[in-house]
């Protein structure tokens, strides 16, 4: 039996929950941004009037506003649009315990059983679209099809509030002519590989043949032709199903600027603080670390190297971070964010080789001295117990990445 | 606009829960006289989502939510 894969894709989610609860603002061209004074002031979502104005998600609030002078900018309220994921999820499962959500808004439906008791595909679409109109007051679009991969592009097709179906006989029509970018997985740097090769839609890229595919773009040509093809056979994963966690980072933009290895030492020491902490809450450790930089001007890039122990340690962690940044960064020009990802993750009781040239009983006792603060700070809260450091610059040293 | 209002209310044993009377603002008391309808719903009018009850009050047809165990009307 054929699958019936749903992909529903709730539209411009952030503006539309604040469109609903600001009545005053419908109607006028409305974005949800960060905070400016934080310099998070880049746009996170945007309703359609405001589409219309050309603004882009990621861009700067003054950007936005040239375009559109008489735009109204809200501040996010996270706490409610989970509320609303939630709810949303929920009309979902009664239709198909084969949910699996893809972010904040969006989901994969596998229906297939479900369609003797609710109608076909493009019903059970209309279905889902009326209810979280109906209850939740916002819209969605969906894409109905027999693969995740279409289903995907069918919700991308028509917006907002639509219902695409791609079957068999119009993939030809509707996925085809399609830019080569709409597919899932081709980023920046695939779509310019592909460029290259003369390859501009799905249609093209279909065509093309696998050992050609594989040779251009590796193990990931394989899975693009598949796409392309519409043999993507993946499946939609049961709703409490949790993907194995591969790694755990924290990054942040502080207030200011980051000028210098000490200024540098402060954020990194709150950041390895944090994933150190989440990766004792989880029972794993780590073998790899990444420290990820992104200057004022914007460019960033990520440095990673092997650790000798596999750790838990903030002060590992933040050690080898701090090598890294000495290794790669001289500080012509500032600092505008910096985070630390900790990868390669595995049980924290397996087997370790152990060194002749290592202190393994002070080890022990670090770690023993940072579960305390962990309890500490469950106890009394996060500013409970800090590193004398963290006094040097508050500006720098005042956030909790756990909780942001 | 959102009006929160004070509601007196049956709790039944089953969990269900009945508003009986909407406990306006400047004391004036609404008796409900019947619950035509109750499910999950947005409020574009008042911006809120939550469970409404249609309500019939003196001839009147009113929707009166609860949102996050408090009481609004439209």
């Amino acid at each position: 039996m054929e699958r019936v894969i749903l992909h529903c894709d709730l539209n411009g989610f952030y503006a539309s929950v604040e469109e609903l609860y600001h009545p005053e603002y419908r109607g006028q061209p409305l974005v949800v941004a960060g905070e400016v004074e934080l310099r998070h002031g880049i746009v996170l979502a945007k309703n359609q009037l405001a589409k219309q104005y050309d603004i882009q998600t990621g861009e700067t609030i003054w950007q936005a506003k040239q375009k559109c002078p008489t735009l109204v900018v809200l501040p996010p309220n996270h706490s409610r649009y989970l509320t609303f994921s939630k709810r949303v999820h929920q009309i979902f499962l009664d239709y198909t315990d084969r949910m699996e959500p893809f972010g904040i808004d969006e989901a994969w439906l596998d229906v297939t059983e479900s369609i003797h008791l609710f109608g076909d595909g493009k019903e059970i679409a209309d279905q889902i679209r009326e209810r979280i109109k109906q209850e939740l007051g916002i819209t969605a679009s969906v894409g109905v099809s027999y693969n995740k991969a279409f289903a995907k592009l069918g919700s991308d097709y028509r917006k907002p509030d639509a219902t695409t179906v791609i079957s068999r006989e119009n993939k030809v029509e509707i996925v085809d002519p399609l830019p080569v970018e709409d597919l899932l997985f081709v980023g920046r740097a695939t779509k310019k590989r592909l460029h290259d090769f003369g390859i501009w839609t799905i249609g093209e890229l279909a065509s093309q043949s696998l050992p050609f595919l594989k040779q251009i773009l590796g193990k990931q040509g394989e899975v693009l032709w598949k796409f392309a093809n519409g043999l993507d056979e993946s499946k939609v994963q049961h709703f409490q199903y949790q993907q194995p966690v591969k790694s755990i980072g924290n990054s942040t933009t502080p207030p200011k600027d980051i000028e210098d290895v000490q200024q540098a030492q402060i954020v990194l020491s709150v950041l390895a603080d944090s994933v150190a902490c989440r990766l004792r809450e989880q029972h794993l450790v780590c073998q790899k670390i990444s420290l990820y930089v992104r200057d004022v001007e914007l460019h960033s890039f990520v440095r990673q190297c092997v650790l000798k122990h596999a750790t838990q340690s903030a002060d590992d962690l933040w050690k080898q971070a701090m090598r890294l940044l000495k290794q790669n960064v001289c500080f012509d020009v500032p600092l505008r964010s910096v985070g630390i990802r900790a990868m390669d993750l595995k049980k924290e009781n397996i087997p370790q080789q152990l060194s002749f040239f290592s202190d393994e009983q002070m080890d022990e006792k670090n770690l023993q001295l940072e579960k305390t603060v962990d309890a500490i700070r469950k106890r009394f809260g996060f500013y409970s117990v800090r590193r004398g450091l963290m006094l040097l610059d508050p500006t720098l040293s005042e956030f909790e990445p756990k909780q942001d | 606009m959102k009006t929160w209002v004070d509601v007196l209310c049956i709790h039944y044993k089953n969990g269900h829960v009945k508003p009986l009377q909407i406990l306006w603002n400047d004391n004036r008391r609404y008796t409900i006289d019947r619950i035509t309808q109750v499910m999950p719903a947005a409020s574009l009018k008042s911006g809120g989502i939550g469970l409404r009850y249609t309500c019939e009050i003196h001839s009147q047809i009113r929707h009166l939510y609860l949102e996050e165990g408090k009481w609004f009307v439209e």
